[in-house]
């Protein structure tokens, strides 16, 4: 037990370490937030969708070796967003089925790019960094952290100045509609938020992994709460203390950050679960 | 001065009429059924009146001190609710929100409305309730207090008692009813002629070719002289 005490307080003096904690929370907080929306709406898997635009597009970057790779993927990823969120009427291609398009189109083409054009000795290994997110965030710079904490800042305030008409148009767009509120922007808020979080969490989980990060949080406050606001905040404070206990986990076991994250999602998934059908009972 | 006067409209979207040569008047006090088959344009008749799609030609006019957004509009459930964690407070609170205009957070006003019209449909004692362990006619009645609070003149439902009982059916028509009584004017889309003609005022039948307005007396003559000729038409 003090040998794995001295040991984190050694990974915590280095401060990549810290800026993986400070990074891995606030992105667990954002998407959880987002993620009761999203899983409400049914767009559960636009996570994974999203990601795997995101994806292409970090490929495509890479290939041209532009500079700020994040300038190029951030634009790519809102568009996407903005056109799957903007299905439901007047689309030829309905919501779920758009989604798996784009997702596995974009994984394959990323992937393609890359291996074709990447000048890269290991491109197996860029790939499932990419995927799986294992390095990523240990190679974080203080300017990223920082982009960071203001992109959270954003995402949270605007949740909170808008939040009773983000719960009005999830709950019932029509009646939303019909007492004037402008359900147009409201739903595009909630694609660009998606894009911007599914981003900044690609560094932290990879690709594969945001649709946990985005889906396990709010599923499991679901379980067990019945308002709305509870639901939100529970979510919030549980995705916190899943991605801060996974990542000190990810330390002590030397296992790969983001895999381990959503294995404490899992586990504490099925605690709800469990949780919910005792307190459903009685 | 009526709330709504509607002058041969012509309902339909880009792409092709739905109904036309439809015109009806819906006054203070009024209650109005609108009637027709699958497909003869209720909902576009519902959108239109809501104006979220503009009527192809013809006139809708609102008047009276009504807006668009004024009216309380009761919409058909959809899926999403059917498991949406969301308190009967929080959903009937969300019926204020025209009246906070730019302001982002409910105010003390709008919570005494809600609260006031949560206890007029009898469902104060759920305010912490989870909408979706309520019944189907405790969801109806929370919906309908959440139309209230946008509205205290008109009120526009769209099937209500689909997936009702009969039971909660009855008592959902005598709370419409009973807020009839007390003044509001009430639009109720529905395809059950029978009690339709029962409960309303004024029926209006839309068909392809040609729609029906009038009282509940006209209408029923109507049926009566038409009964027959249709009989031998099909």
């Amino acid at each position: 037990m003090r040998e794995m005490i001295t040991q984190l307080q050694l990974y915590l003096s280095y401060p990549f370490v810290r800026y993986m904690l400070v990074v891995g929370t606030l992105i667990a907080l954002c998407s959880s937030m987002l993620g009761v929306i999203l899983v409400l709406k049914r767009f559960s898997f636009i996570g994974d969708g999203l990601s795997h635009v995101a994806f292409g597009a970090m490929a495509i970057a890479t290939v041209l070796k532009l500079a700020d790779r994040t300038a190029f993927i951030m634009p790519v990823t809102v568009i996407a967003a903005v056109l799957l969120l903007r299905t439901g009427h007047n689309t030829k291609i309905k919501g779920d089925a758009a989604v798996a398009m784009l997702s596995v189109g974009s994984l394959a083409v990323g992937y393609l790019v890359l291996h074709k054009f990447s000048a890269s000795a290991n491109v197996s290994g860029d790939v499932c960094s990419t995927l799986f997110g294992s390095t990523a965030i240990l190679s974080l710079t203080e300017k990223e952290v920082w982009m960071c904490v203001a992109l959270s800042v954003l995402v949270i305030g605007a949740y909170c100045l808008f939040y009773n008409r983000i719960f009005a148009v999830a709950f019932d767009e029509n009646f939303a509609r019909a007492t004037g509120i402008n359900t147009g922007v409201y739903n595009l808020l909630l694609a660009v938020i998606t894009a911007v979080v599914i981003v900044m969490a690609m560094n932290l989980v990879g690709s594969l992994l945001i649709s946990a990060l985005i889906i396990f949080p709010a599923l499991s406050a679901m379980r067990i709460l019945d308002n709305f606001k509870g639901v939100i905040i529970y979510s919030a404070v549980l995705s916190v203390v899943c991605a801060f206990s996974g990542i000190i986990l990810s330390i002590l076991g030397s296992s790969p950050v983001g895999a381990t994250i959503v294995a404490v999602d899992i586990a504490f998934f099925f605690i709800h679960y469990l949780l919910g059908a005792f307190l459903h009972k009685t | 001065m009526a709330f709504i006067t509607c002058k041969d409209l012509v309902l339909g979207y880009k792409d092709g009429i739905v109904a036309e040569h439809i015109s009806f008047v819906v006054n203070q006090g009024d209650y109005l059924c609108v009637v027709g088959e699958n497909g003869a344009g209720k909902s576009t008749l519902i959108k239109t009146l809501l104006h979220l799609i503009r009527p192809i030609s013809g006139e809708l006019i609102m008047e009276d001190g009504i807006l668009p957004q004024e009216i309380g509009y009761l919409p058909q459930q959809t899926v999403v609710q059917r498991d949406f964690p969301a308190s009967v407070w929080e959903i009937v609170l969300s019926g204020t929100l025209t009246k906070c205009g730019r302001r982002p957070w409910y105010g003390k006003k709008e919570k005494e409305l809600a609260l006031k019209n949560l206890e007029r449909m009898g469902m104060t004692e759920f305010k912490t309730r989870c909408y979706r362990n309520l019944s189907g006619g405790q969801q109806q009645r929370v919906l309908l207090a959440r139309a209230l609070c946008a509205t205290s003149k008109l009120l526009l439902l769209d099937e209500p008692v689909t997936g009702l009982d009969p039971k909660a059916t009855e008592e959902f028509y005598e709370l419409l009813k009973s807020l009839n009584r007390e003044g509001i004017a009430i639009i109720m889309v529905s395809h059950d002629i029978r009690t339709a003609v029962r409960q309303a005022s004024h029926i209006l039948h839309i068909d392809k070719e040609n729609s029906f307005y009038g009282t509940q007396e006209e209408y029923l003559q109507n049926m009566d002289e038409n009964a027959p000729h249709e009989t031998t038409l099909h």
